[in-house]
């Protein structure tokens, strides 16, 4: 039987929740309202909340200095790219681990996941030689590569929870009815496991279109994603903080977008089999 | 379409352009690895200038400084061909040249004029004689301090102060109640933050990272007066949590009035008197950073220069690259755009013995400095390392992160100095130890 909730503990719940909310906020909103100061403003003290005089001259200088547009191409092509590969060679592997089992799939999930463990800098030197003898470096094939690889552990389990939670007899029932095995997972498996698919797909592309170890140390001037083009604005000597925050406020801009209009996609996925 | 179609058709085409070569260019193109400061991107926007007279495409990669040191260091020691021309800094490029993965710059046009080169600058970015990194600007450290409250508080600035008189004057100068300390000074950890205020420093007061022999002197009395001396002197006029303050928190606090001193690198001279961002523009004056009267000034000595690594297809372009970026050309260039206090300081003697630049304020000291830094005997005692602020061997670069932090944790009151120079001995020592020496 449900718990009764009275309107002043939810009221109160939610001016927990969203207090909460506005504190994770904020230093991305922090970030947004600084680009739209002079570089004065964004160091002044004490600060400036919204009462200053609204400049966009950072956004000018910005895309005066950056090809903006070639940064966010490439970030697409490596997100999207690294995101769809790990996808594609993912599913089957979570497939036979969910439904055909065997005594090792534990000791191989666990495995897989130990690979995180690893900083990413101890392997920089073989994997940047590795890259050099393909003539990999500042590529964006290398850098999807790399990517798919990093974050296929996590694809992997992802989608083998949300495997393990469809009924095998589904699938055998499909095998009955002389479905081959790429039909199983195809036209089967697939397009019942497509809000975990979907929350599977939507968080790789974040982790991957955030990711600015190896996309700036693998990339050069052609394939540097928007990560490369944040890191152009930093600086230890000079305060270009306002301009730094328009950088990041563009580089930011189409990941929150996509996260906000995804949001129940993203949420029902990552709660898929949460109450049974 | 169905499900099947539609995956296969947006795989293939985010793969095909993933895997798609990207557009030749007939035209030779060089890239560049350069920092984020505001000299090199002025740099930037005269790059199309240098295309249509040279014909030589360039493609800039921007990168904050220490981001940039791991991505060059790394495609140097593989050879990876990435960039024709890097910047590099002082304590980069005696190393790397002697490692062989530079390419000399011996075939300079006599129009370049390379004697032009302030002999500290060009005597740092070379090994065994030979130049192997063009200065594109240089700095050292000086004492920027507010006039007016130097006035109120009855002092007068000499030109080439001491330690006790910087103390005095930061008492004189702090005024708790209205936000003002008496000095910024660096406290934040790495080498080339914190950790190069303090080695300047412990020069002029007689301390050395390594005896002849190589031996770590952290256990010395010379740096146990310079640990001491800093600290008392920022606890008693510095500003509250000088022990995460680097160049940028120092420079926010001297723009906005709250420093009565701030020593720190020269280039910082154009940002404080800058009235667009300086709140004290119009009352900063300069002086030699002070010294402990043993003949040793605590002023560092750098430059970011421009390099071609030895893997580079693009030699010659890079070479006719740096020619023009270094070049007394370039200078006039920037100076009739922007004004001669905006052009890159510090490469040329020339540009000292211009009558137009030494009406800037700061340029006097500036080059004052710049002479009184000497990379070759940088302290009172000798030492088998060239290098001011910096020990030019490989190994410094982690042993003084390191040690850096150690003081940082003092300076928070976390550790005593004495605790922190013992740690910064045996870490020192052990490093040293490992590698051989």
């Amino acid at each position: 039987m449900a718990r009764a909730v009275t309107p002043r503990r939810k009221a109160l719940f939610t001016m927990i929740a969203w207090a909460i909310g506005l504190v994770i906020f904020f230093p991305i909103l922090w970030t947004i309202l600084t680009s739209f100061k002079t570089e004065a403003q964004a160091i002044s003290d004490p600060p400036v909340f919204l009462f200053f005089d609204w400049t966009l001259e950072n956004y000018s200088v910005v895309q005066e200095r950056s090809n903006y547009m070639r940064f966010l191409w490439n970030s697409v092509i490596i997100a999207g790219g690294s995101t769809l590969l790990g996808v594609m060679i993912a599913v089957p592997a979570a497939w036979s681990m969910a439904f055909v089992p065997s005594t090792r799939t534990k000791d191989i999930l666990l495995w897989m996941l130990s690979t995180k463990m690893l900083p990413a800098v101890g392997v920089l030197y073989p994997i940047y030689l590795i890259f050099i003898e393909l003539g990999l470096l500042d590529t964006r094939t290398g850098l999807v590569i790399v990517l798919m690889l990093i974050n296929l552990p996590i694809i992997v389990w992802m989608l083998y929870t949300y495997f393990k939670e469809i009924p095998g007899e589904i699938l055998e029932a499909a095998r009955m009815d002389g479905a081959t095995l790429k039909e199983e997972i195809l036209y089967v498996l697939t397009p019942m496991a497509i809000p975990g698919i979907a929350s599977t797909v939507l968080l790789n592309f974040i982790l991957a279109w955030n990711e600015a170890f190896w996309t700036l140390n693998l990339t050069a001037a052609k394939a540097a994603p928007l990560t490369a083009f944040i890191a152009s604005y930093s600086s230890p000597e000079g305060l270009f903080y306002a301009k730094l925050s328009a950088a990041s406020t563009m580089a930011i801009a189409p990941i929150l977008i996509l996260g906000w209009f995804s949001q129940k996609q993203l949420v029902r996925g990552l709660t898929f089999g949460a109450v049974k | 379409m169905s499900f099947k179609s539609t995956a296969c058709a947006a795989t293939a085409l985010t793969l095909a352009t993933a895997f798609s070569a990207s557009a030749d260019s007939h035209s030779p193109t060089i890239t560049i690895a350069t920092v984020n400061n505001g000299d090199m991107i002025r740099m930037q926007g005269y790059t199309d200038e240098f295309t249509e007279a040279s014909g030589i495409a360039v493609e800039w990669v921007t990168l904050e400084e220490n981001v940039l040191r791991q991505r060059v260091t790394t495609d140097i020691t593989t050879n990876g061909g990435q960039f024709d021309i890097m910047t590099i800094g002082m304590y980069e490029t005696p190393i790397w040249g002697k490692n062989g993965w530079l390419v000399p710059l011996d075939g300079l046009s006599d129009s370049y004029d390379v004697d032009d080169l302030l002999p500290a600058m060009s005597g740092g970015l070379s090994f065994d004689g030979t130049l192997f990194a063009a200065p594109f600007y240089g700095e050292s450290s000086m004492i920027m301090y507010r006039t007016d409250l130097m006035e109120e508080a009855g002092m007068e600035m000499p030109d080439e102060p001491t330690w006790d008189f910087i103390r005095d004057a930061a008492a004189a100068m702090t005024d708790r109640d209205n936000d003002i300390n008496g000095i910024c000074l660096r406290g934040k950890a790495g080498w080339g933050e914190g950790g190069a205020l303090i080695t300047a420093m412990s020069n002029s007061f007689g301390a050395r990272w390594f005896d002849e022999d190589w031996n770590a002197q952290f256990d010395t009395e010379a740096w146990a007066n310079t640990l001491t001396f800093f600290k008392d002197l920022m606890d008693a006029s510095g500003p509250a949590g000088y022990s995460t303050n680097g160049f940028n928190e120092n420079l926010s606090l001297f723009q906005q009035g709250k420093c009565g001193m701030w020593i720190d690198a020269t280039v910082a001279a154009s940002f404080v008197t800058n009235p667009a961002d300086s709140t004290v523009a119009d009352s900063v004056g300069f002086a030699l950073a002070p010294d402990a009267g043993l003949g040793k000034r605590a002023n560092w000595l750098w430059a970011w220069a421009l390099a071609i690594p030895a893997g580079t297809q693009q030699k010659d372009a890079a070479m006719k690259f740096i020619e023009w970026a270094t070049s007394k050309d370039y200078i006039e260039l920037v100076a009739e755009n922007e004004g001669w206090a905006n052009v890159p300081p510090g490469a040329r003697t020339s540009l000292y013995e211009n009558p137009e630049y030494q009406k800037v304020p700061f340029a006097q000291k500036t080059l004052d400095s710049i002479l009184t830094a000497d990379p070759q005997n940088p302290t009172v005692d000798p030492v088998p390392y060239v290098g001011v602020q910096f020990a030019a061997i490989p190994e410094f670069a982690g042993i003084a992160s390191e040690v850096s932090q150690e003081f940082s944790a003092a300076y928070a009151g976390q550790q005593t100095v004495e605790e922190a120079l013992a740690k910064a001995q045996d870490i020192t020592t052990e490093a040293m130890e490992a590698a051989g020496y």
